[in-house]
């Protein structure tokens, strides 16, 4: 990965609107936010659950529960590891039968990722509805899966890389676009909004 | 993360990142032994085979809802009822087992040894579910991990194994696992049931257990066999009872925060009191749980596919 060929997608600020922006989606969909309940996938995924959380309070005034969940039991690849993946702990300490459950992660590509949390929360409950919210939708799916709400599309190559810093656990809040080594690097930075 | 090892055989020797990649991922397990649905996947389309040449009840469930929580298909062999009563070797035995296309394989004999025996001819992953009198190194695991679940840290945790330790391979299991782990074990019991150099092991030794409990964190009691006692290796049961026995009375040396820990079955009113054993510091039932959490854990960080088998995409 060659670091001086990196594109800055979103910077704090823009990322902080589009987050803004995504809860007020949220809000606007769900007609409140009485019912939902909001589930971010480890470990990005969860800074971002608990960013949806704060500003919904913020708006509504209505706290949301939160859990965090590790998917790695329920990968697809677990007959083609040597390694098996590091599992960390899943805490969803409510009920999530009857609820809008917002799944959050902070990018959506292949869709496997998505689909292995689907299979996990289906045994913790039945929710009401399962909602996609993601930070970043780079394309690319293998599976039929699609976000309800999208901080921003990107559009990649399948070997380029996209990271999305939190300032919680990195040095500062930005999403980063990695262009695949061997090639130059074409995508250009948009402005605007998401689809 | 991988283990260093395809097996699991015992705890003297296991290093200590491979122990705690097992409690670290012990934890999670732990967490889905309270969920609605106590059932995850990465074990689906394994075959484990439960291989008890020894009586178990308590082990060999606990081997058998992990393997079945982890979605696995799980079998159990007991010798009692198998063609082994026809005099059929352990080498043929496991062979012709294995020839049936299974993955891993969970064995306890009266022979140590059997488990690495095994190794050697077997293409399974083996797990070690006690082997005579050498090791039982999950019974290890979740006793530190009962530890750590309340003290946070093992180093410098001070533990006291009490009881037949000669014939104890949960004791060996736990001495060696808590010693690379870096706390203070010592041993106390009836000089005809403390092993033979045991001051090898880097263990404090004591006969009087009023002196051993002195300052002490956990206590970590293990059955009196009462067989034993028909072998003349103690003169009564009340004997033993009286002079090692853990009662009420005798807690008041160990330190504040003290734990009591037994692996079971229990000898009530024996090595340990009723009181004792129903007390808030008790620990005991927890062990039990958390016995299904770390086999869950050793299950799943074993099964990963060997490098020899990954197909290339």
């Amino acid at each position: 990965m060659n670091k001086s060929e990196k594109v800055e997608i979103l910077d704090g600020r823009k990322m902080s609107r589009a987050i803004t922006r995504v809860a007020h989606e949220i809000l606007e969909r769900n007609g409140g936010a009485e019912s939902l309940v909001i589930v971010g996938i480890l470990t990005r995924g969860a800074v971002l659950a608990r960013k949806l959380a704060s500003i919904i309070k913020d708006i509504e005034g209505v706290e949301v529960n939160v859990g965090l969940m590790d998917i790695n039991l329920y990968r697809d690849d677990v007959n083609f590891n040597t390694e098996q993946p590091v599992v960390r702990t899943t805490e969803i300490m409510f009920d999530i039968n009857g609820k809008n459950l917002i799944l959050v992660d902070d990018v959506l590509f292949t869709g496997r990722t998505i689909r292995a949390a689907l299979s996990q929360i289906i045994d913790f409950g039945r929710p009401n509805t399962v909602q996609l919210a993601v930070l970043v939708d780079r394309g690319h799916r293998q599976l039929p899966i699609r976000a309800d709400y999208v901080g921003k599309n990107i559009p990649t190559t399948f070997e380029d890389n996209v990271r999305v810093y939190f300032s919680e656990n990195d040095k500062i809040d930005e999403v980063i676009l990695y262009p695949a080594s061997n090639k130059k690097s074409t995508a250009k930075k948009n402005t605007g909004g998401s689809e | 993360m991988k283990l260093s090892t395809r097996h699991l055989l015992g705890l003297e020797g296991t290093p200590k990142k491979d122990l705690e990649l097992i409690l670290d991922t012990a934890v999670s397990f732990r967490e889905v032994l309270d969920r609605p649905i106590k059932k995850v996947p990465p074990l689906r389309g394994k075959t484990v085979v439960n291989l008890f040449y020894e009586p178990s009840t308590r082990t060999r469930i606990s081997f058998d809802l992990a393997e079945k929580r982890l979605s696995a298909d799980s079998i159990s062999f007991s010798a009692s009822t198998s063609s082994v009563k026809k005099g059929e070797s352990l080498k043929d035995t496991v062979r012709n087992i294995e020839a049936m296309k299974i993955d891993m394989v969970v064995v306890r004999h009266k022979s140590p040894g059997v488990p690495y025996y095994l190794t050697q001819c077997m293409e399974a992953n083996i797990i070690n579910a006690g082997d005579g009198q050498h090791e039982h190194p999950t019974q290890g695991l979740l006793d530190i991990f009962t530890m750590r679940q309340k003290y946070k840290k093992i180093k410098g945790l001070r533990v006291l194994l009490v009881g037949d330790i000669k014939h104890s391979r949960v004791a060996r299991s736990n001495i060696w696992g808590l010693q690379t782990l870096g706390a203070s074990v010592a041993i106390c019991g009836p000089t005809t049931l403390l092993p033979y150099e045991a001051e090898k092991m880097g263990v404090d030794i004591y006969t009087n257990i009023d002196e051993a409990m002195e300052g002490v964190d956990v206590v970590n009691i293990l059955r009196i066999q009462l067989e034993r006692q028909e072998a003349g290796l103690f003169p009564s049961q009340r004997e033993y009872t009286n002079l090692f026995g853990i009662s009420r009375e005798r807690l008041k040396r160990l330190n504040k925060n003290f734990t009591i820990m037994h692996p079971g079955p229990m000898n009530r009113g024996v090595e340990i009191s009723n009181e004792v054993a129903d007390s808030k510091e008790s620990v005991i039932l927890s062990q039990v749980t958390n016995g299904q959490a770390v086999r869950m854990s050793v299950l799943y960080l074993l099964s990963g596919v060997d490098e020899k088998e990954t197909p290339t995409t």
